[in-house]
């Protein structure tokens, strides 16, 4: 009896760590595949006729270039993968810089009234989109800025989020090289440009690719802004082919699916500064 | 400080304090001009009435906030917020911290794997992943034909045609998308945690459940905190998937008030910019309130 025991408590121990998280395993299989799925459904409804979508078809077909066919006929699929590259492009090179900039300016040559206006502009966070959308849209119709780049990345250019996650990345900028630049006759501008950026290219990374998405992903201001369909965005025209009253399934998730791809290469490229770029600031 | 205390030139030190003012100038004045100014007109504006062309003075001041309390879409509107908001922040962050306690384990193989799959829904935009959805539960859709096939329904749910079902839905997906969003945070927070706690834990034999509540959720709490003031506010200025997934439909039955405030400014029929612009100072004042409650028990989180 104790002999048996013994023995089974032995191989327990061999596999008991592994063994205690069989549970663990089963929930992460069910969320992983809750959370693939929809995407595995997107491609293999983008390969389907929409009937056979409808009918719960799920291996991939061989419908892809019919839907495309069909999608191109539909909308102008280049002409909204433009803008939207055009758009994010523009918004994430000018973001970067300005907060980054803003950023700096806080962190290396702070004092009390930097700090107090540091903490005024993070009042602006809590100010809703749709709170201040109707002001911005007449300011744009008035400064001749709907359905252009300038209206589409002005209210997104500086945000205390990123002031606030360069600010804060900035403290592990090492000081002494700011002097021995002084020395060297670097003048401050100088001092950013040749040593900061180069110094701080992980915030840079993450900060990019969270603001690239961000601005690839938005929709309500572009959907105020862009009242001409020559300026609109992907997510705009997915939104519009999901619109309609009778759905092409094959076709819509081929453009849901074009929305996506490039998003998606910055997830699997980028994983890990697409998560520090989430929690950036808060560490 | 450091270079303050340079011994020589105060004419050097008050360059560079002009440089670094300088330097946080440009986004400053963009966040002046594209949030305080807006937010200072909305208000204005939302005291005001007539097409947006000519605007008066409402008589009264408050005509339009009087207005709001009478309108019951709008009733409704910040009901089904605070719906979605009651129902499905609670499990997404459970979820989510549930996941990140899992996936923060030594021992776990194909750690990487799990946390790119749960990771994966943030890759989707918020228009994408609500026609995904929206696809995904047509009555001729898939969810429909499986629950067909293994005879739990007899005939197709109309899930996004009855408020009911058009909730449930919408909260399905608002799970799916922002899980392992939350995720990462949790798993950043508990890698700041000293692994060895967990082992010590371990030895003297606490259940994972009591580890969990004992030691996982205090040392999370300022970042629990945290997601959780993020979650109210992006469920407060829900907009893309309530006019994506259901439309605000059955009958304006799951609309929310960023929703809401779009039809009445920029969507079919009258742009009535007086009032929406007093519906979103209500947001405003209900995201305001919830900054301040986060500052309040963010402070005596030592």
């Amino acid at each position: 009896m104790t002999n048996e025991t013994a023995v089974v408590k032995k191989k327990k121990n061999k596999s008991h760590i592994q063994r205690r998280l069989i549970p663990s395993y089963i929930f992460l299989i069910f969320w992983s595949f809750i959370s693939v799925f929809p995407f595995y459904w997107m491609i293999s409804a983008a390969t389907n006729k929409s009937l056979d979508v409808a009918q719960g078809k799920l291996i991939i077909g061989t419908y892809l270039a019919q839907n495309m066919k069909a999608l191109l006929a539909a909308q102008p699929l280049a002409r909204a993968m433009g803008n939207s590259f055009l758009y994010s492009t523009v918004q994430t090179l000018l973001c970067l810089f300005v907060c980054s900039l803003a950023g700096f300016g806080f962190e290396i040559y702070h004092d009390k009234g930097k700090d107090i206006l540091f903490s005024i502009l993070l009042l602006a966070m809590m100010i809703p989109g749709v709170a201040t959308m109707i002001p911005l849209f007449k300011m744009a119709s008035k400064f001749h800025m709907l359905n252009t780049v300038w209206g589409f990345i002005l209210p997104s250019i500086s945000t205390p989020f990123m002031i606030m996650m360069f600010r804060q990345n900035s403290r592990n900028f090492p000081r002494d090289i700011l002097e021995a630049a002084r020395l060297d006759g670097l003048n401050e501008f100088q001092i950013f440009y040749r040593m900061y950026i180069p110094c701080m290219k992980a915030t840079y990374a993450a900060a990019a690719v969270i603001t690239f998405m961000n601005a690839w992903n938005a929709y309500l201001w572009p959907k105020v802004v862009m009242t001409d369909n020559r300026a609109e965005t992907m997510p705009m025209l997915i939104a519009n082919l999901g619109g309609g009253y009778t759905v092409d399934y094959g076709m819509l998730m081929l453009g849901v699916l074009f929305c996506s791809v490039p998003t998606m290469i910055i997830f699997f490229v980028l994983q890990r500064q697409f998560a520090e770029g989430i929690t950036g600031a808060v560490k | 400080m450091s270079h303050t205390s340079h011994p020589k030139s105060s004419r050097l030190v008050r360059k560079q304090n002009a440089a670094g003012w300088g330097f946080l100038m440009p986004a400053t004045i963009l966040i002046f001009i594209m949030s305080f100014y807006p937010m200072v007109q909305a208000f204005i504006m939302s005291l005001k009435t007539g097409s947006s062309a000519n605007m008066k003075w409402a008589q009264p001041v408050l005509f339009n906030y009087m207005r709001m309390m009478k309108d019951k879409l709008f009733i409704r509107s910040v009901g089904n917020t605070f719906l979605y908001l009651i129902i499905q922040v609670p499990i997404m962050l459970v979820l989510a911290i549930l996941l990140a306690q899992i996936l923060n384990n030594r021992n776990l193989k194909l750690k990487g794997f799990f946390r790119t799959c749960v990771f994966l829904p943030c890759a989707t935009s918020l228009v994408s992943y609500a026609l995904i959805f929206k696809s995904l539960f047509a009555t001729q859709g898939l969810i429909n034909s499986v629950l067909m096939k293994l005879h739990i329904i007899s005939s197709n749910i109309n899930w996004l045609g009855q408020t009911g079902t058009a909730r449930f839905v919408l909260i399905i997906a608002l799970i799916w998308r922002w899980t392992g969003y939350n995720m990462v945070f949790y798993l950043a927070g508990l890698q700041n945690i000293d692994y060895s706690v967990y082992e010590a834990a371990q030895i003297d034999g606490a259940s994972p459940w009591k580890t969990f509540w004992h030691i996982t959720v205090p040392l999370l709490r300022p970042v629990i905190v945290m997601t959780f003031v993020m979650s109210i506010n992006g469920t407060l200025q829900l907009f893309d998937e309530s006019v994506n997934l259901t439309k605000g439909g059955p009958a304006n039955t799951t609309i929310t008030m960023s929703h809401y405030i779009y039809n009445n400014s920029f969507g079919q029929g009258t742009a009535n910019f007086g009032y929406a612009s007093a519906m979103s100072f209500v947001v405003f004042i209900m995201v305001a309130i919830l900054a301040a409650i986060n500052m309040k028990v963010g402070d005596t989180r030592d």
